[in-house]
């Protein structure tokens, strides 16, 4: 995987992964909904095939970040890339590469599953045919072959999930972000959701953007950007932001970096 | 493992992805329709009741005489149909579009906005297929009307296809760029008052203009200058094989303008800044 990389350009290598195009750039990003400042010159990469954990308390600005990605919102200051494309000035080509999976649920109740699929393949300009064999597929992936004709409004949490991140992949995106993906999902449910996305990362070098407040999330090779308050406190690989905060373990960390207190009483 | 190196050149998107997206977005509209049964239900009830009770305890204290593009003399009933038909246009035009703008469809609006072709094209594809379902809507509505004995000729229920969808697309931009540009019409009441009840009173569809211009004639500048007019005598007169020109004018440039004022004024922000903890102005 970290084949010595050809030296293209001599200026400056810091590390490895530096010389591919990230698979998101965020840029000094800053949002304000009026006088509210929801996030504060923002920025940050997530590579190819890399599983970077955006971990935020609620109201940290995780979901605002959303959706200046997605052009859901316009970029007011700053800059969102896509592989190299801009979203606000290519926004077709940099969201044909990204899959979402939101927080609120998206899919139609009322529609099966292979019709929600087959909408979400019409919305990318995949025909009929090709997202009948693709729904097939990815449904058989994540064990829902057999209600493929359900409606959607039979299945569970966890299940409606996986179906949610099955329909992220419909159009082979090679970035995907899920926003507190595991919120409201039981222990097993939750789980069967991380290996699914851990194992797109090492099979298939997705790029994850995996938002979260869940510390145990977060594994020690992960990517970790930690947001506060709609600004970026810390970043880099979860054992150095860790090490660098003077702590054992993410929970610490976080507390440190946000000065928040865990212990009931701890004072003001 | 596909190792990415470089920045792809744009390929934009072929005519065939634009269909594709669009019969899929109608195709799906199609399905919720057929899945709500009561909003069909209660978007035919209403017109129904016009037709069976205003209408049949209004004709005998309203003449009417003959206009084109009737023939002969004929019945209340006849007359306010084509007003009917538009008014079910109007009303799934304010609703569907009201729902895009604010809460209710929001988590459908997220995912029908990632999609990566241009916002523009997928609002339009929206507007489309909530025309398709007002058209269902109308159909069912003549096919009562029919039994009712209001029967415009057969080639009629053609002809006025067309009509149909251009006065669905310019009634639902209407509502879109209503809900999108005023914020005080956030609610079905405020458009209700406001929107429906002073465009479909103000109108040739209960009572024909020339009535209104001898009672008071500023009325009449004022139905004349309602988009929802030509609305009304553009369907009225499709049904029965005729173009009025004027009304097609109307309502096609009344469509563009309405249509591109909805696309810039269109800003999800704020259907969703509203559910936010902190969401919104005071």
């Amino acid at each position: 995987m970290t084949s010595p990389a050809p030296i293209a350009e001599p200026q400056e290598t810091p590390r490895p992964g530096a010389a591919t195009v990230p698979a998101l750039s965020i840029d000094g990003v800053s949002h304000a909904y009026g006088p509210r400042r929801a996030l504060m010159d923002v920025s940050f990469n997530v590579q190819p095939a890399s599983f970077t954990a955006l971990l935020g308390l609620n109201g940290a600005g995780k979901s605002t970040l959303f959706s200046l990605i997605t052009r859901l919102f316009g970029i007011q200051t700053g800059r969102v890339g896509i592989f190299g494309h801009d979203v606000s000035k290519s926004p077709g080509e940099a969201l044909r590469l990204l899959g979402v999976v939101f927080q609120p649920r998206t899919l139609d109740l009322d529609l099966s599953l292979t019709q929600n699929l087959i909408y979400h393949a019409a919305l990318h300009g995949i025909g009929r045919r090709e997202a009948s064999a693709r729904s097939a597929e990815l449904l058989d992936r994540i064990g829902l072959a057999d209600r493929a004709a359900s409606k959607v409004r039979d299945l569970s949490g966890g299940q409606m999930r996986r179906l949610e991140i099955a329909r992220a992949l419909l159009h082979r995106p090679r970035l995907l972000l899920l926003d507190e993906p595991t919120v409201g999902l039981d222990v097993k449910a939750r789980a069967d959701i991380i290996s699914h996305v851990r194992q797109l990362v090492t099979e298939q070098g997705i790029g994850v953007l995996w938002a979260t407040h869940l510390f145990d999330e977060i594994m020690p090779g992960d990517d970790l950007v930690v947001l506060h308050q709609g600004k970026v406190l810390a970043q880099g690989p979860m054992s150095r932001v860790v090490a660098e905060a003077g702590a054992q373990d993410v929970n610490t960390a976080f507390m440190r970096l946000t000065g928040a207190q865990t212990m009931p009483g701890g004072g003001a | 493992m596909s190792s990415i190196t470089t920045r792809e050149a744009p390929r934009g998107f072929s005519s065939a992805e634009y269909m594709t997206c669009l019969t899929g977005i109608v195709w799906r509209e199609g399905l919720r329709f057929l899945h709500q049964r009561e909003r069909f239900v209660s978007a035919l009830v209403r017109p129904l009741v016009w037709l069976f009770i205003f209408a049949a305890g209004f004709r005998q204290v309203l003449g009417i005489s003959i206009i084109p593009p009737y023939e002969t003399y004929i019945l209340y009933e006849v007359y306010i149909a084509p007003g009917l038909m538009a008014m079910i246009q109007l009303f799934n035009g304010m609703q569907s579009s009201l729902s895009m703008v604010y809460d209710r469809e929001m988590g459908n609006m997220r995912t029908l906005l990632v999609s990566p072709l241009p916002r523009g094209f997928l609002l339009f594809c929206k507007l489309l297929a909530g025309t398709a379902v007002s058209l269902l809507q109308v159909y069912a509505f003549l096919l009562i009307a029919w039994l009712w004995d209001i029967t415009p000729p057969p080639q009629g229920y053609l002809t006025v296809l067309p009509a149909l969808i251009l006065s669905g697309l310019m009634l639902g931009s209407l509502g879109m760029l209503i809900s999108s540009g005023i914020k005080q019409l956030e609610n079905f009441a405020g458009v209700m008052n406001f929107v429906i009840f002073p465009m479909f009173f103000a109108s040739s569809a209960l009572y024909p203009l020339w009535r209104v211009q001898e009672g008071n004639p500023y009325l009449y500048y004022l139905c004349e200058a309602n988009p929802f007019t030509h609305a009304v005598e553009l369907i009225r007169f499709a049904l029965y094989g005729q173009v009025n020109w004027i009304s097609l004018a109307v309502v096609a440039l009344c469509t563009i303008v309405f249509m591109i004022g909805a696309i810039l004024a269109y800003d999800p922000s704020r259907g969703l800044a509203r559910r936010g903890p902190a969401g919104g102005e005071g």
